[in-house]
């Protein structure tokens, strides 16, 4: 067996592809808690602010879209780079898993709160209607009614978003933050190995489908239509 | 009581004021069964939504058992609303939560209710409305009748004072509509509810409701005691309504009759008139011969009705119209 695998992949060094899917799953572990925890908040107020909704602000959903807008459309490997400076301050480094965070969450929150304010804009009209005529406040309608209704519609973007991180992972390793789509880079792009390259990959592609599978399986657990 | 006092209602269209209802003065009384009928559009939803301030009104005061709504605050308008229930035509019901927990969810919102008090409350109510197998089913388990009853359970679990019922049937099939209809009826009559109901079927007012207004273009063009409005219709939205409902047309009828000799007269009974041997006894006295044109014979809410259009020939006819005069029925001569 080892010989079979010294003879196909000579150049794997197994030991360091550990370390590199460890990284991998560290950083989007970290980064996937971080985007929901500021993201999910964003995307209930990007809803609530929004045209004819509950708490309609023109003004106010105006410069949260801009904001939002402005952060998708910076290229991931810009973002990279220009948060450096920020990440620093958060982290104290801008290399491996605690500096590849904080650009992660930042491309990733934007992405995550348009899906979870579309996903709220799914919730019939006619149940906020009638949470509103049992007398809820705002708060409580948030909580008892819409975020219930919304939660498969909140589980598919949290499986959606987790997918992307993955990929902007792999583009991490550019500044240093590590991980399997780093060892990619390094090993199959720039040294020409093509047995790591092909390892790496497999190892992502078994990482997202185990993501997307657990997420419709929780997408369908939650949907009761 | 619910009381509307020059309540109206516009609404911003591209910078210009549209109105929903004109000046509305209205009068519900406690324990009544209200309906309001109008086709889509006539304002019959806003005049609804405006009891419970789901729709702000532009000017004017609602007042609710001396209490008025329209100057409530924030906290003041979620307490009566608690006090307030409302069915919907898509009956509304979280898709997330299973029935019981469909209806726990009023009393968790008001908050003054302990755990042992909801259990004890959610079984009552499902208990009442049929449901008692079904707690932990979800809606999209249910039919559409089942689905209506969960909303009507809901609606009542904080024991309120006054139900709204916006289209309430309109997505049922006629059956589970006369069963639904039969519930209302009989929470009306147990819980002395108020009840107001808006709906586009005259039919569904004929079955349950004391009074009706008539809603036309925003404005009430005809209200009164549902025999009153239901046999003897004036205003032409009415006329159609009813016409609809009974699948005759009474403007056509005088047309169609022009071959018909002798007078034509229209009879209504109501009550135990209706079923009295009048038509024979003033046929046999008077030796006046009828043919009956048209006729309906049903009952309004508890009330037995009979309304019939009748050519008489022959026999002493002066005598016979004062014998109907004279009897316990309502007596319009057509011709």
């Amino acid at each position: 067996m080892d010989a079979l695998l010294t003879r196909w992949l000579p150049n794997v060094d197994w030991t360091e592809i550990g370390y590199a899917s460890l990284d991998t799953l560290n950083m989007l572990g970290g980064s996937l808690l971080f985007t929901v925890l500021l993201g999910l908040p964003l995307g209930v107020l990007l809803f609530l602010c929004g045209p004819r909704q509950l708490f309609e602000q023109k003004a106010l959903y105006a410069l949260l879209s801009l904001l939002v807008n402005v952060l998708r459309s910076v290229p991931f490997v810009i973002l990279l780079i220009l948060m450096i400076p920020l990440t620093v301050l958060i982290t104290g480094t801008s290399l491996g898993v605690a500096g590849a965070i904080p650009p992660l969450v930042v491309g990733a929150t934007p992405f995550f709160a348009r899906l979870v304010e579309t996903a709220l804009r799914e919730v019939d009209r006619g149940i906020i209607e009638a949470t509103q005529a049992m007398g809820a406040s705002t708060l409580q309608i948030i909580f008892r009614a819409l975020l219930p209704e919304a939660l498969p519609g909140i589980w598919a973007a949290v499986t959606v978003t987790a997918i992307t991180l993955v990929s902007y992972t792999a583009m991490s390793g550019l500044i240093g933050g590590g991980g399997l789509g780093d060892l990619a880079v390094r090993y199959g792009y720039q040294r020409y190995q093509p047995d790591v390259m092909a390892v790496t990959v497999i190892l992502l592609l078994i990482l997202v489908q185990i993501l997307q599978s657990t997420g419709d399986r929780l997408v369908v657990y939650f949907s009761r239509k | 009581m619910i009381e509307f006092h020059h309540v109206h209602k516009t609404y911003p269209v591209n910078g210009r004021e549209i109105s929903a209802l004109q000046s509305t003065d209205l009068r519900i009384e406690r324990g009544e069964v209200f309906g309001l009928i109008g086709h889509s559009g006539a304002g019959k939803s806003t005049l609804l939504r405006l009891i419970n301030r789901l729709e702000e009104p532009s000017g004017g005061r609602i007042l609710i058992d001396g209490e008025e709504v329209t100057a409530l605050d924030a906290a003041g308008l979620r307490r009566f609303r608690q006090r307030v229930g409302m069915i919907f035509q898509h009956f509304n019901l979280l898709s997330s939560k299973t029935v019981a927990e469909n209806i726990t969810l009023p009393l968790q919102l008001a908050g003054s209710y302990s755990r042992g008090q909801i259990d004890t409350r959610v079984a009552q109510l499902l208990e009442r409305v049929g449901l008692g197998q079904h707690a932990k089913k979800y809606p999209a388990q249910l039919s559409g009748g089942q689905k209506q009853r969960v909303g009507i359970a809901r609606a009542l679990a904080t024991e309120p004072k006054i139900l709204l019922c916006d289209e309430a049937t309109s997505a049922l099939d006629p059956q589970t509509t006369a069963s639904v209809l039969q519930l209302l009826a009989e929470i009306n009559r147990e819980l002395n509810l108020t009840i107001v109901l808006i709906t586009h079927e005259m039919d569904v007012i004929r079955r349950v409701c004391d009074r009706v207004a008539v809603l036309d273009d925003g404005a009430i063009v005809e209200q009164g005691a549902v025999t009153q409005v239901f046999l003897h219709p004036r205003h032409p939205t009415t006329r159609r309504f009813v016409q609809e409902a009974e699948h005759v047309d009474e403007d056509g009828l005088r047309d169609d009759f022009g071959h018909v000799p002798g007078r034509i007269l229209r009879l209504t009974f109501q009550g135990e008139a209706t079923y009295a041997p009048l038509l024979g006894t003033v046929a046999r006295e008077t030796g006046v011969d009828y043919s009956i044109l048209a006729g309906r014979i049903d009952r309004i809410k508890d009330n037995p009705y009979g309304q019939l259009t009748l050519a008489l020939t022959g026999g002493d006819l002066d005598a016979a119209l004062a014998r109907f005069q004279a009897a316990d029925v309502h007596l319009e001569i057509l011709r």
